[in-house]
């Protein structure tokens, strides 16, 4: 097996009583779309945290490209290549689509201590930006602020400013969220592509799009990780069955 | 016609007006009309200083009278040096303004970078309380600073200079004041425009997504907050020569708060929003100052209408919501 993109070993974090995270160890290959799965309250979203440096770990690391991350803040994980995109779409509601992605495509080349140059006449940051915009297709959208565009192009616009970064791995949480049904099957085609410029941690609740995208899965409940393996195997493995895919099965 | 030229246009038409007004003013002979405008200016500038933390960065600052006071201070203290002949700290007194300018807003950055570094690890109410804590802590020091005048504050004798211009004639004061205006508006403009201001404003509306992309909200709050306080601090320089007199009263917290009520009246954000502010406020103390001592009850009317019906100012008021497009 090559060497992993992404290395969480043995994160644990508490909140007070609660194990939220509990003695985490997963991994990205290059690739691959890994999906973390688990029950409401598992701690899908504190792993998040701790992944993208938003909730420092009790215990355990986070290596990115085999390098140390886990004391890095969120901005420098961000630079050293993490990319993720939020449960919740969270944009800069002012500015235009073409601006949100115009930001994160300054903030990768790490000059946002310039003072002079009007951002809107730097071609290069807007061509940049209109090609990521593209590329979800949002293009004819480009003008429109974020705060008016709608659900779906939110997450869209989420997806391009991920592209910007052009990171080594993306953090998904959730992005199918709302979509509709239309909308989930053209993004799945399109992380499906995706995977292949840099590995995906995905975090769904549509379980049809995660067992259609997912390389490997892994589960989570109550912290902990109870498996991790291939859809097939995910789908035999009778103590997932109990703990999660039982409440599914039975709907 | 769409909000951005009407903008400005309204714009164009203050800095306009705040010319006119003074330069009729010079040559009907009316000095204390001249004046009036020089305040407006002046006041406007500490407004863009503040604008840049607040509108830009949306930092609450309660304590902006601080680099307001440092500034008069250092103006004030150079001139009593000056003119008494002898030196402090080693370094002898000046009467001239560009050197004074100069070391205001040095030292009001430099204040500005610790009182940042400090309250900016705290946001919302505390921001606010800190920020206040240390304007409050300015206020009391030259309250009980017997050298330089104590609570009675400290008078200018001769107002400082300014090379080509004669500073004792209030029309070449205020073309000192009106150029120094409008060059701290284009710097404002120029930031805002700027990565740096993108990254800033960014940050104000959601600094998660700011640092889930990179952008580390803690060091450009700072620098925005380091520049704020210099340009305020040059204002408060501005401010001790055309009264001629500093006191602790610039650092009262009554004055931080008049620097933020200025900013809301204008249109926070908005680039002519502290002109706007200014004129608006000056103008209230002046018709009617005249007419009721009790002219901050109506002052506080018009802010309690601004806040409730017209929350972008009276720039928003006229030209709409902010285009950031």
């Amino acid at each position: 097996m090559s060497d992993p993109v992404l290395d969480l070993r043995g994160l644990s974090k508490s909140f007070g009583a609660l194990k939220a995270t509990d003695d985490v160890s997963l991994t990205l290959q290059p690739g691959e779309i890994h999906a973390l799965i688990g029950p409401n309250g598992a701690g899908k979203s504190t792993l998040m945290g701790l992944v993208a440096g938003k909730i420092a770990p009790d215990a355990g690391h986070v290596r990115l490209d085999g390098t140390e991350i886990t004391t890095l803040s969120v901005a420098q994980r961000a630079r050293a290549g993490l990319a993720r995109s939020f449960q919740v779409s969270s944009l800069i509601p002012d500015y235009s689509a073409l601006r949100n992605v115009m930001l994160a495509l300054q903030a990768r080349q790490g000059h946002s201590y310039r003072f002079l140059r009007p951002v809107n006449r730097d071609t290069a940051l807007r061509e940049g930006a209109r090609a990521a915009l593209a590329r979800v297709g949002l293009g004819p959208r480009a003008s429109v602020e974020a705060a008016m565009l709608s659900h779906g192009e939110r997450r869209l616009l989420e997806i391009a400013v991920a592209l910007a970064m052009a990171p080594k791995c993306f953090l998904l949480d959730e992005p199918m969220a709302g979509l509709g049904s239309e909308g989930t099957a053209r993004l799945v085609t399109f992380l499906n592509a995706l995977k292949h410029e840099a590995p995906i941690l995905l975090i769904e609740h549509d379980m049809d799009a995660v067992f259609k995208l997912a390389d490997r899965i892994s589960v989570l409940v109550y912290g902990r990780i109870i498996a991790t393996g291939a859809p097939a195997d995910i789908r035999a493995n009778q103590q997932v069955r109990a703990a999660y895919l039982g409440e599914e099965a039975a709907t | 016609m769409d909000n951005l030229r009407k903008e400005w246009l309204l714009n164009a038409l203050l800095a306009l007006a705040l010319f006119a007004v003074p330069l009729w003013a010079w040559m009907a002979n009316e000095p204390f009309i001249i004046t009036l405008a020089t305040r407006i200016a002046i006041l406007a500038i500490a407004g863009v200083g503040l604008n840049i933390a607040l509108g830009l960065g949306g930092m609450v600052s309660f304590g902006h009278a601080l680099y307001l006071g440092i500034g008069g201070y250092v103006a004030g203290i150079a001139a009593h040096h000056a003119f008494s002949g002898t030196t402090v700290l080693g370094l002898p007194g000046t009467n001239q303004m560009l050197p004074i300018w100069a070391m205001a807003m040095a030292l009001s950055g430099l204040i500005a970078g610790i009182v940042g570094a400090l309250s900016l690890r705290t946001s919302g109410i505390f921001f606010i309380m800190i920020t206040l804590a240390f304007a409050q802590m300015g206020f009391f020091f030259t309250l009980s600073w017997p050298a330089y005048g104590g609570e009675d504050g400290l008078p200018i004798f001769v107002r400082n200079q300014f090379p080509g211009l004669n500073t004792a004639r209030p029309w070449e004061l205020f073309l000192i004041a009106y150029g120094v205006l409008l060059a701290s508006l284009g710097v404002f403009a120029m930031l805002r425009a700027a990565r740096f201001g993108a990254a800033l404003m960014a940050i104000r509306q959601n600094p998660d997504r700011a640092a889930a992309i990179g952008i580390s909200p803690f060091g450009v709050k700072l620098v925005a907050f380091v520049l704020s306080g210099m340009i305020t601090g040059l204002a408060g320089a501005m401010m001790a020569d055309l009264t001629r007199f500093v006191s602790p009263a610039m650092m009262a917290w009554t004055m931080s708060g008049e620097l933020i009520v200025i900013i809301i009246l204008g249109g926070v954000g908005r680039l002519f929003g502290p002109v706007a502010g200014a004129a608006i406020l000056v103008g209230f103390e002046v018709f009617f100052g005249g007419v009721s001592e009790h002219w901050k009850l109506w002052l506080g009317l018009v802010l309690l209408a601004v806040v409730l019906f017209a929350r972008g100012g009276l720039i928003g008021l006229i030209a709409g919501r902010a285009q950031n497009v």
